[in-house]
């Protein structure tokens, strides 16, 4: 046994250094956390407990590098290796994409779905769909125009508080503020957007942030304007006037009565859910449509040169202006939609937080890439919901989720391809 | 010359803190000609270009360009700070702040200058065929429901922004890398696809720096070619930096001298190649020359 051990002590001797640097990290790490425990004013130390989990890292450890030395360990490796540089590329212009075939089947499902899933499932996709809506808008910023906007949320409130507040004061209902808070977040954006999109980089991540700080504290404090941190209730959407309540609430008739249902308090989500769906399509199409016009093209260069865009005639200013106004309106559809989901808003779902996550849905999905946008959105909104039962370690999830995510994959989970063209003059021939 | 020069510089100042970068320079650029700009390294070339192209606000001096039949100021358009006679003039108190808010580097490019860069400045991650169609935005359809809704009238007009792009692709013999990125390209690929982009802007001045860099002798008498062939084809007038002697020797009909931000003299090549003073100031001793 010993001297199988010493012939082979080459392939040993790494990985029991690595082992021996793990299980070294391990007690640091897990010595005072877990090995020291309180009680009443003093403490107790649990060593056993300590060994057991250095014990574990350090077999982990081992046993990982020693399976990653053999032949097919090595290719895995290399994959990993191989992942760091592939970016962009390039698809030959004739090559048919399969998603002529799977886009109808995933929207056929789409469409069936509601009339099969419980509330909860529904309430799970809904909230998916509406941080898919959050993350398109945000690709178009961060994405496609590479302007780092850390306070995007500002605009997402701006949307709900807009339904909240114009059904307040103003009793507009949800297909009037629809639109309305779609041009009115763009406005806001494009106040804020024009004097501070001629910086860059770090200065507009910083503003940006600022901003998204003061409407959060505005909501929180004026409590004469917005209910502060009690919040506003917010409208249900209707069906051409006829409500989904059990009762319509100024003498109208309710949904359920003018077709001869049997109330089912669903036909609420299941209403939002198909509305949503189709916004959220349409957004698909537009973003589909934005990448191959002029002014998408004129994001993704600036992105790239700032100064070569310059050179070529494009003013920089309203071109991010641009890209930032869409942004921030995609934010205020989804504002709406999550104001008439929740029927209640207040200023503890616009967060810091919930910008780093739409930031991280971008991010993780893949800069400008949109399909991974959307996986990412139902990935990083969904999961949570799955783990209930680990609720604590939601943000420990997210950060190992995080961490592995840009060792395996830096550019995003799905790789940008961007589509070739075919001469004009072979165009004309064929 | 005077009549008919595209580009005239007059008392141009450049100033950086305390170092004087360029001190009262004076030239024209004849129409349709290739006019070179000389000089030793730091005697202020790409700061004189710079300051044409808009990149630098020139502390003094005036710029005038002479293109798209209306003579545009450089310095103007680049937004002037305000002055106290502003507050009293409304109609030029209106002009500084629109140039202010919408002014910019941009608009240079806009009234026909084309400019390519020391170090390459392509867009890297884009295919080499969309870095000419980005070129060509001014020219494009740009209304976004057009676009959207994919109407004929946008249709046509990427179609005719792709024939056009392709046009040139072929002149700058690129076309077998029209799907390829941007940054794949070698080199001298790179260096032809940026001068390409730069005639996307339709431009009547081509402002060059240092197209030669870099460039292997076969490439740089392609160059050469090309820069004669694009002057003569598309009525342009270039103006280039250069350090390779014999491309600028060859090519050029004017050659403009700089040292320590002045102009020391200026003249044909044969006139230049005799020029005491830039012998001495900037090919060193006489024996060193040629």
């Amino acid at each position: 046994m010993k001297a199988l051990l010493m012939r082979y002590w080459p392939y040993w001797s790494g990985p029991v250094r690595d082992a021996g640097f793990a299980g070294l990290m391990a007690l640091i790490l897990f010595g005072p956390v877990v090995g020291v425990v309180l009680k009443g004013y003093d403490f107790e130390l649990h060593p056993s407990r300590v060994a057991l989990l250095v014990g574990i890292v350090i077999l982990g450890r081992l046993l990982l590098s020693l399976a990653l030395q053999t032949a097919r360990g090595k290719v895995w490796l290399q994959r990993f290796e191989l992942g760091r540089d592939q970016g962009v590329q390039v698809v030959p212009a004739h090559q048919k994409s399969l998603w002529r075939w799977v886009l109808p089947l995933i929207i056929l499902a789409a469409l069936i779905l509601p009339f099969y899933a419980n509330k909860y499932l529904l309430t799970v996709v809904i909230l998916g769909l509406i941080y898919v809506l959050l993350g398109l808008g945000l690709n178009i910023v961060v994405g496609l125009a590479g302007l780092l906007d850390l306070g995007y949320v500002a605009f997402y409130a701006i949307g709900a508080y807009g339904l909240a507040l114009g059904y307040e004061h103003l009793g507009l209902g949800f297909w009037t503020m629809l639109p309305l808070a779609a041009v009115l977040a763009a406005v806001a954006g494009a106040i804020l957007g024009f004097p501070v999109l001629r910086m860059h980089g770090d200065y507009l991540a910083i503003v940006t942030l600022g901003f998204g700080e003061i409407i959060r504290l505005v909501l929180n404090n004026w409590l004469s304007f917005t209910g502060g941190p009690n919040g506003l209730s917010a409208p249900s959407p209707t069906l051409l006037g006829l409500e989904f309540g059990r009762r319509a609430k100024d003498g109208g008739t309710p949904f359920h009565e003018f077709f001869g249902l049997t109330y089912d308090p669903n036909y609420k989500f299941i209403f939002i859910y198909l509305v949503l769906l189709l916004v959220v399509l349409l957004v698909l199409y537009v973003k589909q449509r934005l990448v191959r016009m002029p002014i998408g093209r004129a994001w993704e260069a600036l992105r790239e040169d700032e100064i070569a865009c310059r050179s070529m005639g494009l003013n920089h200013v309203l071109v991010k202006l641009s890209a930032f106004m869409l942004g921030a309106s995609t934010a205020g559809l989804a504002g709406v939609f999550f104001a008439t989901y929740q029927g209640f808003v207040n200023p503890t779902s616009f967060t810091f937080f919930e910008s780093a996550l739409i930031l991280a849905i971008v991010v993780l999905g893949g800069m400008g890439s949109t399909l991974g946008v959307v996986i990412a959105a139902f990935v990083l909104t969904v999961a949570p919901e799955l783990l209930r039962s680990f609720a604590d370690y939601r943000v420990l999830l997210f950060g190992v989720l995080m961490v592995l995510m840009m060792i395996w994959r830096p550019r995003g989970l799905i790789r940008v391809s961007r589509r070739g063209v075919v001469p004009p003059v072979a165009q004309g021939a064929a | 010359m005077t009549q008919d020069s595209i580009l005239q510089v007059k008392g141009l100042g450049m100033q950086f803190g305390g170092i004087r970068a360029l001190h009262q320079v004076s030239f024209e650029v004849s129409r349709h000609s290739i006019t070179a700009l000389i000089g030793p390294n730091g005697a202020g070339k790409t700061t004189v270009f710079n300051c044409l192209t808009g990149f630098y606000r020139a502390t003094q001096g005036q710029i005038k360009l002479q293109t798209r039949q209306q003579t545009t100021d450089v310095v103007q358009i680049l937004g002037e700070p305000f002055q106290w006679g502003d507050f009293i003039r409304p109609r030029q108190f209106g002009s500084r702040l629109f140039y202010k808010l919408f002014g910019g580097v941009h608009r240079v490019n806009q009234a026909g200058l084309a400019r390519t860069f020391q170090n390459i400045r392509l867009f890297r991650e884009m295919s080499v065929v969309e870095n000419l169609l980005v070129a060509q935005h001014r020219q494009l359809n740009r209304n976004l429901l057009a676009g959207v809704f994919n109407t004929p009238a946008f249709r046509h007009s990427e179609r005719e922004a792709l024939e056009r792009a392709f046009y040139w692709l072929e002149q700058v013999d690129l076309l077998a890398s029209a799907n390829r990125l941007a940054g794949e390209l070698s080199y001298g690929q790179q260096r032809r696809l940026e001068i390409a982009r730069a005639m996307c802007t339709q431009p009547e001045l081509l402002c060059l720096d240092e197209p030669a860099a870099g460039l292997n002798p076969a490439e740089t008498e392609a160059l050469s070619q090309m820069i004669q062939t694009l002057r003569r084809q598309h009525a342009l007038s270039i103006l280039l930096i250069e350090h390779d002697m014999g491309l600028v020797m060859n090519t050029s009909d004017h050659i403009i001298v700089l040292d320590q931000g002045q102009v020391i003299a200026e003249g044909t090549p044969e006139v230049i190649r005799n020029h005491p003073d830039v012998i001495t100031a900037y090919l060193g001793t006489e024996e060193d020359f040629l």
